[in-house]
């Protein structure tokens, strides 16, 4: 688009700020000193005294690890856990004799646990590694010796090297900008990788450079500069460049920092100043913060119980051994003298038995070390990693318009994403589309526009009108299909029906003169910027927010189609209703006073051809009816009744007026303004905005905009099924109190049957109170004010107890603020926690963040936030977990969530779905995997009282260190993975089961514990069944006792069966995955025997042949294996029975149904019966669970 | 111009970004695997399913506990506790000092027979609170020297009954220097009835963890004696009493093989015992006792086993019909309100 003749035109005064060259500031003279002691001799990267400087190369390295430190350093972040150092200092006593078991065998799983997380962190670090060297790799065309452009690799950059920047390339090293292929040395960059924000940026060269417009004119270029250190900070930036025996000031406004993009621009030449890890978006680069989930952190407590319970056991151990070997000789007899106690070392001296307690007990923190599960995190990782996988590939939550699937960011939070109790969500472009829509606007006291919004027909659905058929009101949206049936006729951000003033009969209403008016200030009051297409000569416009294209589109659509934009003026082709042409008109563009959230409007001063200098302003009704002059009002009543039904529609509105300035005060005041602008102090800005204040009074009115931001499709019915599912939602949005109202009642987060209760300081005294500007007063009514409010529907909700009637609380960010205080944050966090649904409204980012922060802290149950802008960034950190929609507001809010989706209601299907499913496999997968390492290790407890403590295991050392690797591990991760207790389909149907998940009944201390009991039930029964079973006789028919080989397998066997097969019988979900793990450990254990048993038993020691030749020929082996795992099991099945039949789990029911109904839907449709009965139980699930 | 702002008026919807002209969809692919549809069976508690399950066990777990229990019960057991019987009744106080002493320690004893004994009939020894899965004790042998002539010095492990005279003992350790001895000899009638003693231990015992060609040297050369003497000329491999004694007891009560007699006895038979009485548990006041024992296919007298499946198959039945009554009486219907009255608290367990 940028031809020629674009190109030479100065675009410098566009952005009215930037006409002013940064003088010399204060920091200015640091130059040189410390912080500021870098020197860039441009073009001149092979100087000795470049070279000297010796600054880091481009070369990027964004890894953890290198191939030196991988090693040292994993195993450094390795041994951070507390159970790892456990087992690395069980590893080293390993080698004393104080091990019960040879050293091999403990080192063995550790090393294979460590192993498996370094190689996982490898393998993240290797994917990392290679998107460096992606980015080493890119080319960019590089000054060399012959004064030519060469393509060079971006690694290969060195500090002061010349580069030229193409259209739409990335810039490969912190740059200064010389000159560009605009006259003017400006360029546009778009810096959606560094803040997210996908508008466009000006950056400008300095005059002295913007002159080397060609390859050829580098060929003398030389300069040195000297600047800041490397730094983080993005919007600052200080040095100085020596030009031609100059000094000139450089900002941040000359700078092109890397991985930002040249747009607009054909190319810019520039000079490399900070290179790799010194340039500004390295240095940036911090690690998300890492949040953990309640589970893990209640595991961390369940880990420390295992100790205590390791520490006691191994103490009653030692204490019954010290007594026991201080036995072994009395008055100077020996007493079990086979074990010589004369002779002996000091671990079984009978005469320092107080010692050989002390080391027994080492000893036994080592035998029993298999309580504490070795391979658990190692696991809960994996298992992680694969859910998010899961979680990245579902097709259900891939959102095709903008192809873009479902991201979990992190693993850490997966089973947290079950157990959210309460949704905090950002309104526009996480409710809404965020894709403006001109739907109506009010003119001169008229009401223009006929379309029906959704909000509306929400409305008039809940009042049991008739509603028309969306038809032309709502065409775009539904997709790109509908736009070719209409025509051509849509337009995206234009959907506007009134014949009275569209194709040029504006000019037959009564107030025409008005309306061009209104039309112009919508044509000429913003920052777009057109792009017309040169085959077509369609204009399309960039513009940074929706709002503003899509009055500019709506001005185009009228009438007044914005074409051209210089730096100085603006120009409109206008339909000129005398002589019924179009004819150009071309505005004098004189300022710019942007579009602030604190100023809350925007205007341009401009001159006409008609040398009238106009004022021309819009923003926020708040801000603007106040700033009408005395004769501007003559439509303030009506367009304030139309403003407040628009909002009521669910609209946003803006007033739009103006102002006729004459030149007297047009000149001082710009004289103040220019004066504000250089000044350089800190509050600089506030000085701008008096200044701008100080002109944009005395407005005239002419009318409001209303532009509509459709809901994303299928909210209501998301927030239904979530509300169903127990879980609250609070909405905090910037919109008023009636719009935010209203979308409420559009996405059924209100409901008819529900109780307002409506906190705000909108009321007759407090406005007095504001008038007479008394600020202590104002503050102190407020509180109070606020205070009686929340008492109110404290005491409106303790009377309804008992009742079904919900709340719903709307809060505007002025009573926020006060809400928040100290004093009255309890009741109000009472209040809002009664309530099932929270609007706030009005409220500022920080807000957002502070609500967060009090629901989170509050309440103390888990929170989920959930936005797609910057504003929303501070609420998705403070949340337990924030969900980022990456929707069309820059990428600032996905890169800090945890978890992005691309609509609103894949929110459904994530937390139904998926979080119940991973809350209820981690869970389960915990239990189980405490279960299955205390039935192991109670056995070896037990044995150890028939062995006197001595601290000899029941099993060879391998079927140990095995245990947690291959015989149960498995098993156990395809749990965690693929369990599902419910399928997609029904646990989106009951969205009911999810309270399972915040009500966290699946990982209650009482469940926790029972399945610790069960652990030592089973190995009680398998110890002692084993034991009484095979004592003495002999177990074979050839008369063969058993021994101590045959015991530990007997005993193994059953642990190997017993633990498998209760979770063959926990688990609900059985595919062949299930079948292969659990059987195939099972079968391992046997195959494991019999190789391990085939080994020259120097190796094999205990285990030689011992299942071929011992224990396989012996029918008693497998009976008793029989017996101990069938009696093991029952304890939880008949548990289990009976906790279904009389105080079943939702999930219990649900199956039930799912069992019961099948039968019918084997035939297809489900029988009327059955659908009724399925209806009811319904209600019933809900009924209950509320009544709870 | 490109662009993916979401207000030109030409671009589609959210119009792909510009620097990749190619739109590469990202759209995941569908496989079962992925969606986490795999076929699968979805078995729940159902009351039909746990009463058949438990009916089950039962009908399978009662005969085999009957059969077990008829098997424990064919099997013939005499078993003659002599510890104390067999010590003079004047060195009774100190037992000890009896069995230290170099007197003559030969006491005998007769068995009857009470039921016909098929041979062959398993001559065992049970001794009572030696600990031979104690840990010092069970790491005290040389698993090398055991196998291989060449390794006889690789006693690290035996101490203190390592070396003797400066010289490896072999076979070193604690288990081997603490071998019962106590012998028995049985004459029915007066006529010597023999015991095989061959084929007592583990054939992959004998075959590979106890060398053909290692001798005992040096054995029991100590001053202090712990147990059996061994045949200096008989190689390891063939001393099976050496044999079945390390081979370590994983209780402290237990029997080991002594030999086999392969002969029937009759009911009503007198077996006499010539006993000598050697091996001191008196320190350790171990019981010690002779068990004369046929065996049936499940080995051993023992009614544990079948007892245990009677009760848990019995159990098993109980819990069946205490179900089902449950399932009759109280049966959950679908959309039946009375048993939400039991949920006032779902899911509490």
């Amino acid at each position: 688009m940028a031809d020629r003749s674009k190109s030479r035109i100065r675009f410098s005064r566009l952005y009215s700020f930037l006409c002013l060259r940064s003088p010399f500031r204060d920091e200015h003279s640091q130059i040189g000193q410390k912080g500021f002691s870098r020197v860039v001799y441009c073009n001149e990267p092979d100087s000795t005294e470049q070279l000297q400087l010796r600054y880091r190369s481009n070369y990027v390295s964004t890894t953890k690890y290198n191939a030196f430190n991988f090693i040292p350093k994993s195993l450094f972040e390795q041994f951070r856990r507390v159970a790892n150092i456990y087992f690395l200092v069980v590893a080293c006593v390993s080698f004393s004799p104080l091990a019960p078991y040879t050293a091999t065998s403990i080192l063995f799983p550790l090393i294979v646990v460590i192993g498996a997380t370094m190689a996982k962190e490898a393998v993240e670090d290797w994917r990392r590694r290679k998107q460096d060297i992606e980015a080493n790799n890119r080319k960019v065309e590089v000054y060399d010796r012959n004064h030519n452009f060469q393509e060079t690799r971006w690694k290969k950059l060195r500090v002061g090297d010349l580069v030229k920047v193409y259209k739409n390339e990335y810039f490969p090293a912190d740059l200064l900008l010389l000159s560009s292929s605009y006259e003017d040395g400006i360029c546009y960059v778009e810096t959606m990788n560094l803040d997210g924000e996908t508008n466009l940026k000006v950056k400008h060269a300095l005059d002295v450079t913007a002159s080397l417009h060609d390859d050829d004119s580098f060929q003398q270029f030389k300069a040195v500069m000297k600047c800041e250190d490397p730094n983080e900070d993005l919007y600052a930036f200080v040095g100085t460049l020596f030009y031609n025996g100059q000094r000139h000031p450089l900002s941040v406004q000359q700078i092109l920092l890397r991985d930002s993009k040249l747009r607009n621009t054909d190319y810019v030449y520039g000079v490399v100043i900070f290179t790799g890890h010194d340039t500004k978006v390295m240095q940036n680069a911090t690690d998300p913060p890492s949040k953990r989930s309640n589970i893990e952190r209640k595991m961390d407590k369940i880990i420390y119980i295992l100790f205590s319970t390791l520490i006691l056991i191994s103490f009653i151990g030692s204490f019954f051994f010290g007594i026991q070997t201080k036995n072994d000789i009395v008055g100077g007899k020996l007493k079990r003298w086979y074990l010589r106690p004369d002779k002996t070392t000091v671990f079984y001296d009978p005469k320092r038995a107080v010692l050989a307690a002390f080391f027994h007990f080492l000893t036994g923190l080592m035998l029993y070390g298999s309580l504490i599960p070795i391979s658990l995190y190692v696991s809960i990782e994996i298992v992680k990693v694969l859910q998010s996988i899961f979680i990245n590939q579902d097709q259900d939550m891939y959102y095709e318009d903008t192809d873009k699937p479902a991201r979990a960011r992190t693993s850490n939070l997966n089973e947290e994403l079950g157990q959210v109790d309460t949704i905090l969500s950002d309104k526009t472009g996480t409710l809404t589309c965020n894709s403006m829509e001109f739907v109506k606007c009010t003119i001169a006291g008229i009401a223009y526009g006929r379309g029906m919004t959704e909000v509306e027909r929400a409305l008039a659905k809940r009042k049991g009108k008739a509603v028309p058929d969306s038809g032309n009101t709502s065409s775009y949206v539904r997709g790109s299909s509908d736009r070719h049936t209409d025509s051509g006729k849509s337009i995206r951000g234009f959907n506007f029906r009134d014949e009275r003033i569209m194709n040029g009969h504006w000019v037959n209403e009564p107030h025409a003169d008005v309306i061009q008016k209104f039309f112009r200030v919508l044509a000429l009051c913003h920052t777009a910027i057109p792009d017309v297409n040169q085959e077509s000569g369609e204009i399309s416009y960039e513009a940074e927010s929706p709002d503003e294209a899509a009055f500019v589109i709506a001005a185009r659509e009228l009438g007044f189609e914005f074409f051209e934009r210089t730096q100085t003026s603006i120009s409109l082709h206008e339909f000129d209703h005398q002589s019924g042409r179009k004819i150009d008109r071309s505005y004098k563009l004189l300022h710019v006073l942007e579009f602030s959230s604190a100023r809350k409007r925007m205007s341009v001063i401009v001159q006409n051809v008609e040398n009238q200098l106009l004022l021309l302003c819009k923003g926020a009704d708040s801000v603007m009816f106040e700033r009408l002059s005395r004769n501007g009002r003559d439509f303030e009543a009506t367009t304030r009744d139309h403003i407040k039904e628009y909002a009521e529609a669910g609209l946003r509105t803006l007033v739009v007026a103006y102002r006729e300035l004459n030149e007297e005060e047009f000149r001082l005041w710009e004289e103040e303004f220019l004066q504000a602008q250089t000044s350089l102090n800190a509050d600089r800005d506030a000085m701008v905005d008096a200044a701008a204040e100080r002109i944009e009074r005395n407005l005239i009115l002419l009318g409001a905009t209303a532009v509509e931001d459709k809901l994303q499709k299928g909210v209501p019915e998301c927030i239904d099924k979530l509300a169903e599912a127990g879980i609250k939602m609070w909405v905090i949005t910037g919109d008023k109190m009636e719009t935010a109202i209203n979308i409420g009642y559009a996405c059924s987060l209100l409901r008819d049957d529900m109780k307002q209760i409506v906190v705000t300081l909108d009321s007759p005294e407090i406005n007095d109170l504001e008038r007479q500007g008394n600020k202590e007063a104002i503050a102190k009514a407020s509180s109070a004010s606020i205070s009686k409010q929340i008492s109110e529907g404290n005491s409106q909700i303790s009377l309804s107890n008992g009742s079904s009637i919900s709340f719903g609380l709307i809060i505007d960010g002025k009573s926020l603020s006060f809400a928040l205080n100290k004093n009255l944050e309890d009741s109000f966090l009472d209040l809002a926690i009664n309530c099932s649904s929270v609007i706030c409204c009005r409220s500022t980012p920080k807000q957002k963040a502070l609500v967060t922060r009090l629901v989170k802290r509050g309440i103390g149950k888990t929170t989920l936030a959930i936005g797609d802008g910057a504003n929303d960034v501070g609420m998705l950190q403070e949340a337990d977990i924030g969900v980022g929609i990456s929707g069309v507001e820059g990428m600032q809010a996905v890169m800090s969530s945890d978890f992005s989706i691309a609509q609103f209601r894949f929110l459904e299907r994530l937390l139904l779905v998926h979080g119940h499913w991973c809350y209820r496999r981690i869970s389960m997968m915990i239990c189980y995997f405490f279960y299955k390492n205390i039935a192991f290790g109670f056995t070896l407890f037990w044995f150890e009282a028939y062995a006197s403590f001595s601290g000899k295991p029941a099993y060879n050392d391998w079927y140990m260190s095995f245990y947690n690797v291959f015989f149960t591990s498995l098993p156990v991760i395809a749990l965690g993975v693929f369990d599902q207790d419910i399928s997609a389909r029904l646990c989106l149907k009951y969205p009911v089961l999810y309270k399972e998940g915040v009500q966290n009944v699946l990982f209650s201390w009482p469940l926790v514990l029972g399945w610790m009991l069960n652990g030592v039930i089973s190995s009680m029964i398998i110890f002692f069944f084993t034991t009484n079973a095979v004592v003495n006789q002999a177990f074979r028919r050839d008369g063969h006792v058993v021994d101590y080989e045959v015991l530990g397998v007997m005993m193994y066997t059953c642990v190997v069966w017993t633990v498998n097969c209760q979770m063959a019988i926990s688990i609900n979900y059985f595919t062949w995955i299930q079948h292969f793990f659990i059987w195939g450990s099972i079968a391992f254990w046997y195959a494991f025997l019999v190789m391990y048993g085939a080994v020259s038993p120097i190796i094999s020691t205990t285990a030689y042949q011992v299942l071929v030749e011992t224990c396989a020929p012996s029918p008693f082996y497998w009976l008793v294996t029989l017996l101990v795992v069938v009696s093991s099991l029952l304890p939880y099945l008949s548990y289990r029975t009976l906790q279904i039949q009389f105080r079943p789990m939702i999930h219990d029911i649900i199956q039930r149904l799912r069992s019961e109904g099948s039968e019918t839907e084997i035939s297809g449709e489900l029988s009327l019966g059955n659908k009724e009965k399925l209806a009811l139980v319904e209600e019933k699930l809900i009924d209950r669970v509320n009544a709870t | 111009m490109n662009s993916n702002s979401p207000s030109t008026s030409t671009g589609g919807p959210g119009s792909a970004d510009s620097t990749a002209p190619r739109r590469n969809s990202k759209r995941p692919k569908y496989s079962k695997f992925t969606q986490q549809e795999l076929p699968a069976c979805k078995p729940i508690l159902t009351p039909k399913w746990v009463i058949s399950a438990f009916l089950l066990v039962s009908i399978v777990f009662i005969p085999i506990g009957i059969v077990s229990l008829f098997a424990s019960q064919d099997v013939v057991e005499i078993i003659d506790r002599y510890e104390t019987d067999c010590i003079p009744l004047d060195s009774r106080n100190d037992k000890v000092r009896f069995i230290q002493s170099p007197v003559d320690k030969t006491c005998n004893r007769s068995l009857t027979v009470r039921k016909h004994m098929k041979q062959p009939i398993y001559v065992y020894y049970q001794l009572d609170n030696f600990y031979q899965n104690h840990r010092r004790y069970v790491k005290s042998r040389s698993d090398q020297q055991l196998r291989n002539p060449g390794n006889e010095d690789d006693t690290s492990a035996c101490k203190p009954e390592d070396t003797a005279h400066g010289m490896p003992i072999v076979p070193c350790g604690l288990i081997a220097w603490s071998l019962f001895n106590d012998t028995y000899d049985f004459t029915r009638n007066n006529q010597p009835v023999t015991i095989n003693k061959i084929g007592i231990s583990w054939k992959s015992d004998r075959d590979h963890k106890f060398g053909k060609n290692v001798y005992p040297k040096n054995f029991q050369n100590n001053t202090l004696v712990g147990g059996a003497r061994l045949d200096a000329n008989k190689s390891l491999s063939e001393q099976e009493d050496l044999i079945v004694w390390m081979r370590t007891a994983a209780l402290p009560t237990f029997r080991k093989l002594y030999g086999k007699i392969e002969v029937d006895l009759q009911a009503g038979d007198v077996i006499n015992v010539e006993l000598q009485n050697n091996y001191n548990t008196y320190s350790f006041n171990g019981k010690k006792k002779l068990v004369l024992s046929t065996t049936s296919w499940l080995g051993g007298k023992n009614d544990f086993l079948g007892i245990a499946y009677l009760a848990v198959g019995g159990l098993c039945f109980f819990l069946s019909m205490v179900f089902t009554i449950i399932y009759l009486v109280k049966p959950r219907k679908l959309g039946d309100p009375s048993y939400l009255s039991w949920n006032r608290n779902p899911g509490g367990r």
